[in-house]
């Protein structure tokens, strides 16, 4: 049933009995033109974005749990588009702009919430890279301003301003940055894809890929063998074990990446900020919960959760920045499994198999990605060509020497 | 997570600096070498992992499993013989 | 519900009278209540307002389940929301308001919420707000923003302390029930060192709200008894206040001591919470159970609470939940409260819902005239802010029976949050009806309740032998268990997970969500119970549903039709309870976030009125402002132009120097720089630059060989330690057979920049004339290793970073102090000028240096115009990565020098180069500006950049666009050295 003011009525006055599933359940067909693996944010956009705007026949998404229950159900919601090179910019660009007309999209309010991102700066030195950061927007046709110390005082006036380790000296300010509810993501991608008739299977893992003569021909899964025109590989986190069924290496270590929620509050603050002299970064849900997270724990892992030296220097830095926060509660805390790649840029791509197409790589930030790289995985799929936007997302680069390492750290994943 | 050090007993996992895959050898060849900067085996499961003890300046060799984060053998780097 | 107090009975000081306030209301307690058994002593039904529809609620349990009572602790900056009225310590002053509610607690106008209810069911967020879309951010959003939320937080700097301290032990017992008592005495006597971790702020769990027998006394005179044992056990340590959050790898455990009271203001100095970090070899966890409540219509009106909550505020805190009491049970838990409620004089009545319970239940209520109804279930609730009637149904009648406090009973919860907190699942009992932990964190052993063997006899037994094989497991031999005689009867029950009836029922009280929205979940297929929480938002509250959680489970497995362990079990993560961010922060805040790294000329340079910058971790001086300076570019113009005219001393003790020697520290130094190093002479020091494995430009610095096989290396002060480590590891990974060994002496030196025409003058009068200064005794790059007087080693060297004639002096640390006064006193003569960070950058920039700026992680040597530095003659690190085809593209940015055309005009590092006459766009983006500086010598604005094919482009002209400033100015490329491009002063 769609969801309208009339729908909406109608289900008041029947004691909400009028809804239906809002994706069907249904048992695997034997064979299917595009097979999707991972049914995350990003394996749900990419079937909604095939089924939307391409032909490619029959399509399923298999999810080894239940949908959502990756990464996109466990980040800190934040969207932006706040990219310095080439290869990144215009891609969240167009994923941003997704964003902006994705609940029209999918009959879904997915509560996108543009209240800003502000990155805070506390040396001359990282001004100078915000500037080039901030010009770099402005060229792709990206929203960007930079503020002064006063500027942010204004905007953000309880941060430590007067006795910070250090000082806050300014910002770089994206408007059109902001958040989204999470599991509605998935939610409503899996929906909308699910009415255009893809198929979304919960609870099927895939444990094999079938390749004959250079060529992928299926999945083996745990709910029996799938056959398959083309194969596309979306499990964030897992990415590497998914390859590896291919025979593929690939320029990503597995970490995990802690996040936090406090217990909800009234208002407290109205935009996305990230502390620059530490790893934080912190948000309000509209239900009053802060959001915040820092960084990678820094070991492989695929363990879901993280230790605590790491909760600790994320706190440490939620202090110095915002000393408010010592009388707030932390909620609770979980961990997700990150596709850390080589150069902290994600990968679109073919793959040396036939047929075998690869999403990942998307570090700590795929959650803002979901649905331009959906829109751009659908693409390739489609088309056997990358995307324009998408075009230097490729496995290649590491070879030839085309990074996108938007930190300069080179090729060690946890400093990403 | 407390790793143990072969010098200095089990210490916490604060006094270490985590450096990935100890599979890899700096090869010899011009061709394997982007190989070796870039491509992982990444297993979900025992992992042989650089960690640098930073109290005493040890870099370790780490056995250790990436899902329940239990640490195996640990053998100083330096101690390994060529190619192991 | 109108609670009151017993004259006897509980373990308060009824001799210890405490003030407190509620919502401004003047109230009394005891000593050794808690705020919510004080509030329901003095008959304050009325605790909160729910968090969506704003229903009225009451105190619903005793301990860090409760869901309803969150209330707001303190004024000003010392405000604490969200804190559970049942867990805080009553003391004196206690100031208490109620949340989520406006104008009062008693009126709220949320309330129309209420009214609303059939609209804003479970997801009704996601179906609308979308239309126009325009609205959602206007409109909706900040409505939704203001109406969600609990308590409202002060926003204002914490002005309290907090700490950060370690432990370690072979035992840490969690929770001190009788479980945890009885493993900490078996295992504390057989001599292991044992910590017992308490969340309550006394001793004794589930003991303290029963009336058990133990051996020969009563659990009272057992708990007494064990405690004092334990108390003089030197290797026992028993905490109260301790909250284990959660259980991290390797037996470490996070646990959140309260020092002071909630609520209360610690004293001068002290802190008000600390974080533990234990170290456990072993652990035990005897965290006990929580009860379950049962679900039907109206059962969140005040008044209705837990049955072991009932009883907690009976025999813990002497006061009775109401006049006159109903117990609602499916398990013989319930009756245990009617017996106590009667004994107390409370009149009670038991509504079952089993149709037959055991005989001797029967018995005794028959005997004590306590009325039972069995097969009954609970339809209805009335009363307007609390409990007045209920109406109650069985199979053949209803029936209204007046009273104003129900107790429920459905059975137990394990505690066994903890035990998933490393991702493992507990499993599903059937006969206990209950999850049970099955696979545990290494290291940890449960005992008691939390097994799910809910008896007092088994806790004790458990929790002896987990403790004994806990301490075996350590090495120490612990004492057979002697069984103990409990006086609890086997209880029994048949859980029933939701009753039907008209109006809400309510599943998890806090969020208002009711069977109706898991049925909702339901008919839209969020059906697994992730998607069942994160649809409904159930168990998502401050009490992370440890009342509703597992019931929302078994009515959605109702549903399904299946068992609820097909509809999945709840994973808990830490931490446990909420906690504090600032206790987790320690004392890393304001000045103390990270430590201050201080020069040991830092006080010499603060003398000099000297202003501080951060680099990284440390301070450094980064101009001196002379009275009459009103610009900080007046001071570094006269900074500059005094280096270049005269001369100049600048602390550069922060810059990493690492000591290199060995037998193989030339052919060392060969494959970690990509220039040779082998071949720089004793004496000499040559510029160095190091590439990461990936062909990037890692740092640079300098490389003095002191000696045949002892090198001094410098490092940015940015990469030091990175740089230690990243040497070490070629050293100890890639080259283990190379006789070599590293230190890093960063901070044993302190180093001191003497720049100008006049540095040589003035350090030989500083240094003496039996050191030889001459070009020939110490030409430019030489190092040489002095003695200043007797005993004091130096080192000097002949680099320059500004372009002049310079040297660098190191002395031991413990001498900077007096050496730098000692330049200084000596320099007077010289007029010389302490310089800082910014004039050495205006220097190094009209020399053409690259530094921090363009030493970015994403450039490389050729990039930088140092392609040349790149030995053929060797191997690398980096050597081959840096030959990839993009790396050696024509058209990647390199470095070259601008000046704007117009001399006034601004110029700023971060600006992006556009060819003139062309569109701002992506498209004909061709470098960026990286660093920028007014150089007082040239008298203009000078910068550095990379651009495109730059050094074939000099005297060209294109736009350097910031946007952001709203700047766009027409610069021309020039050579990247604007001062002395030949070198001729280098050699002064």
């Amino acid at each position: 049933m769609r969801y309208s003011l009339a729908s909406l009525l109608l289900n008041a006055v029947s004691g909400q009995s009028r809804w239906s599933p809002a994706w069907r359940s249904p048992d695997p067909a034997t064979h299917y033109d595009v097979v999707i693996v991972g049914g995350g944010g990003h394996g749900l956009a990419t079937a909604h974005y095939l089924a939307k705007h391409h032909h490619v026949g029959r399509i399923a998404v298999l999810e080894k749990g239940y949908v959502g229950s990756g990464n996109v159900g466990r980040n800190t919601t934040i969207i932006r588009s706040n990219y310095l090179l080439p290869g990144n910019t215009a891609f969240y660009e167009l994923s941003l702009k997704l964003w902006e007309g994705l609940e029209q999209d999918i009959n879904f309010n997915a509560m996108v919430s543009q209240r800003g991102v502000l990155n805070l700066c506390h040396t001359d030195a990282q001004r100078d890279a915000y500037v080039r950061r901030g010009n770099a927007m402005r060229l792709n046709g990206v929203d960007a301003e930079l503020l002064d110390a006063d500027q942010v005082r204004a905007f953000v006036p309880f941060f430590n301003f007067d006795n910070a380790r250090f000082p806050i000296k300014g910002g770089l300010l994206q408007k059109r940055g902001g958040t989204v509810r999470h599991d509605a993501v998935a939610w409503g991608y899996a929906r909308a894809a699910d009415r255009r008739g893809v198929d979304i299977i919960q609870h099927c893992e895939v444990t094999g890929l079938r390749i004959d003569k250079g060529k992928v021909t299926g999945v083996e899964t745990t709910k029996g063998f799938i056959g398959a025109g083309k194969v596309a590989l979306a499990g964030a986190g897992h990415s590497s074990r998914l390859a590896a069924m291919a025979g593929m290496r690939l320029p990503i270590e597995s970490h995990v990446l802690q996040a936090f929620v406090s217990e909800a509050l009234k208002p407290m603050i109205d935009t996305v900020v990230t502390f620059g002299a530490g790893h934080f970064y912190v948000s309000q849900s509209d239900k009053g919960g802060l959001v915040f997270g820092g960084d990678i724990d820094g070991y492989n892992s695929y363990a879901q959760r993280g230790n605590l030296p790491v909760v600790e220097d994320v706190m440490e830095s939620a202090m110095a920045l915002w000393p408010a926060l010592g009388r707030v509660r932390l909620l609770r805390s979980w961990g997700g499994v990150m596709d850390m790649s080589m150069d902290g840029s994600p990968i679109i791509d073919k793959t040396p198999v036939g047929n075998l197409y690869l999403n990942a790589g998307w570090c700590y930030g795929g959650f803002k990605a979901t649905p331009g790289s959906g829109y751009c995985f659908a693409h390739l799929i489609a088309n056997d060509q990358p995307h324009p936007v998408a075009d230097r997302l490729l496995l290649d680069r590491f070879s030839r020497g085309a990074l996108i390492d938007e930190k300069g750290v080179g090729a060690q994943p946890n400093l990403h | 997570m407390r790793l143990p050090c072969p010098y200095c007993g089990e210490r916490d996992s604060r006094e270490f600096t985590y450096r990935g895959d100890a599979g890899l050898v700096r090869p010899d060849t011009e061709e394997a070498m982007a190989d070796y900067v870039y491509l992982r085996d990444n297993p979900l499961g025992w992992h042989k992992e650089y960690w640098l003890h930073t109290v005493c300046r040890t870099w370790l060799v780490v056995e250790r499993h990436t899902q329940t984060h239990a640490p195996g053998a640990v053998t100083a780097a330096r101690s390994r013989r060529a190619g192991s | 519900m109108s609670g009151f107090r017993l004259d006897r009975g509980g373990i308060v000081d009824r001799t210890a009278p405490l003030d407190f306030s509620f919502d401004g209301q003047k109230l009394q307690g005891f000593s050794g209540d808690s705020l919510a058994s004080a509030l329901l002593a003095n008959g304050v039904g009325l605790v909160g307002r729910s968090f969506k529809y704003h229903r009225p609620r009451g105190l619903f349990g005793a301990g860090a389940e409760e869901p309803n009572a969150l209330v707001t602790l303190g004024t000003g900056d010392r405000t604490e929301p969200n804190i559970r009225a049942t867990t805080v310590e009553l003391t004196a002053q206690l100031r208490a308001v109620s949340q989520n509610r406006w104008p009062s607690l008693a009126f709220d106008v949320m309330g129309i919420n209420n009214v609303l209810s059939d609209i804003l069911a479970a997801g009704f967020y996601y179906k609308t707000f979308m239309w126009p879309a325009a609205l959602w951010e206007k409109l909706y959003e900040p409505l939704i923003r203001r109406a969600a939320g609990l308590g409202k937080a002060s926003n204002l700097p914490d002005p309290d302390r907090y700490e950060q301290a370690n432990l370690f032990c072979d035992l840490l017992v969690i929770g001190s029930g009788p479980a945890g008592l009885n493993a900490a005495l078996a295992a504390g006597r057989a001599g292991a060192r044992v910590i017992v971790c308490e969340d309550d702020f006394i001793f004794g769990g589930r003991l303290l709200s029963e009336h058990y027998g133990i051996g020969k006394g009563t659990a009272s005179q057992w708990l007494a008894a064990c405690l004092a044992e334990l108390a003089a056990l030197p290797n026992v340590r028993m905490m109260a206040r301790a909250t284990v959050f959660g259980v991290y790898d390797g037996g470490s455990y996070g646990v959140v001591q309260r020092l002071v009271p909630e609520g209360v203001v610690p004293e001068a100095f002290h802190a008000r919470q600390c974080l533990w970090r234990i170290v456990a070899r072993q652990s035990l966890l005897a965290s006990g159970a929580i009860e379950r409540p049962l679900v039907f219509a109206g059962n969140d009106r005040p008044g209705v609470m837990l049955g072991s909550a009932v009883r907690t505020y009976l025999t813990r805190y002497g006061v009775v939940a109401g006049k006159s009491l109903v117990v609602h049970c499916s398990h013989d838990e319930g009756w245990t409260t009617a017996f106590d409620a009667h004994a107390a004089g409370i009149e009670t009545c038991v509504v079952e819902t089993r149709d037959s319970v055991h005989a001797d239940l029967i018995a005794k209520a028959r005997r004590l005239s306590v009325r039972v109804v069995l097969g009954a279930r609970i339809i209805d609730t009335s009363g307007a802010q609390g409990l007045t009637r209920i109406t109650i149904a069985t199979d053949r009648y209803q029936e209204h029976i007046d009273c104003d406090a129900v107790a429920v009973s459905n059975g137990w919860n394990p505690t066994l949050h903890l035990t998933c907190h490393h991702n493992n699942k507990p499993v599903w009992d059937e006969q206990r009806a209950c999850f049970v932990p099955q696979h545990l964190p290494q290291g940890m052993r449960i005992a008691g309740a939390v097994t799910g063997a809910f008896s007092l006899g088994e806790a004790l037994a458990q929790g002896w032998r987990q403790g004994a094989a806990a301490s075996e497991d350590c090495g120490f031999k612990a004492g057979a268990y002697e069984a103990l005689s409990c006086s609890d009867d086997p209880q029994e029950g048949r859980p029933v997970w939701s009753v039907a009836g008209q109006g809400k029922a309510f599943i998890d009280l806090q969020h208002d969500v009711t069977s109706d929205d898991v049925a909702l979940a339901h008919r839209e297929g969020y059906r697994s119970v992730e998607h069942l929480k994160r649809y409904t938002t159930l168990g998502m509250g401050t009490d992370q549903g440890k009342t509703s959680n597992v019931t929302g489970l078994a009515v959605m497995a109702g549903l399904c039709g299946t068992s609820i362990p097909e509809v999945g079990t709840t994973v808990f993560r830490p931490p446990y309870t909420p906690i504090a961010i600032g206790a987790l922060a320690g004392a890393h805040r304001d000045k103390y976030f990270r430590p201050t790294r201080l020069s040991a000329a830092h006080q010499w340079a603060a003398d000099q009125g000297a202003v501080f910058v951060e680099t990284g971790l440390w301070l450094r001086a980064q101009y001196f402002p002379k009275a009459g300076e009103s610009h900080w570019r007046q001071t570094v113009d006269r900074e500059v132009l005094a280096v270049r005219a005269g001369v100049g001393l600048c602390d550069v003790s922060t810059l990493g120097k690492i000591e290199v020697q060995g037998r193989d520290a030339a052919a060392f130094l060969d494959f970690v720089y990509c220039n040779l190093m082998s071949t720089l002479p004793v004496g000499r020091t040559r510029y160095g630059l190091m590439l990461r494995e990936d062909g990037f430009v890692m740092d640079d610095g300098t490389v003095s060989r002191l000696g045949d096989q002892h090198y001094l290396i410098s490092t940015t002060t940015a990469q030091a330690v990175m740089v230690m480590n990243h040497l070490d590891f070629c050293h100890q990974v890639h080259q283990p057979a190379l006789d070599v060994r590293m230190v890093s002496v960063t901070e044993r030196w302190t180093q001191l920049a003497i720049a100008g025409p006049q540095s040589r003058a003035l350090l030989q009068r500083a240094l003496g004339p039996s050191i030889d200064l001459s070009d020939e005794a110490v030409p430019y790059l030489a190092c040489r290793e002095l003695e200043l007087a007797k005993g004091l080693a130096a080192r000097l060297f002949r680099v320059s970073f500004s372009g002049e004639l310079a040297y660098e002096l190191a002395v031991p640390a413990d001498y900077g102090d007096a050496v730098v006064r000692h330049l200084a006193q000596v320099g007077r003569d010289f007029g010389l000028t302490p310089y800082g960070t910014e004039a050495m950058g205006v220097m190094r920039i009209e020399k053409g240096h690259v530094a921090g700026n363009e030493l970015n992680g994403t450039t490389t040597a050729r990039d930088l115009g140092l392609e040349k530095m790149m030995s053929r003659k060797k191997d690398f690190i980096g050597r081959v990565m840096a030959q990839r085809p993009d790396l050696l593209a024509q058209d990647r940015p390199q470095l070259v020098g601008f000046r704007t055309v117009d001399p006034a005009a601004r110029m700023t590092a971060g600006a992006h180069f556009l060819p003139l006459g062309q569109p701002a766009v992506i498209d004909h983006d061709q470098g960026y500006m990286t660093s920028v500086a007014y150089s007082p010598h040239c008298g203009s604005l000078i910068g550095l950049g990379l651009l495109q094919n730059g050094p074939q482009r000099i005297g060209e002209r294109v736009r350097a666009y910031d946007a952001l400033r709203g700047l766009d100015t027409v610069v021309e490329i020039v050579s990247p050295v604007f001062v002395d491009p030949k070198g001729e002063r280098l050699h002064g």
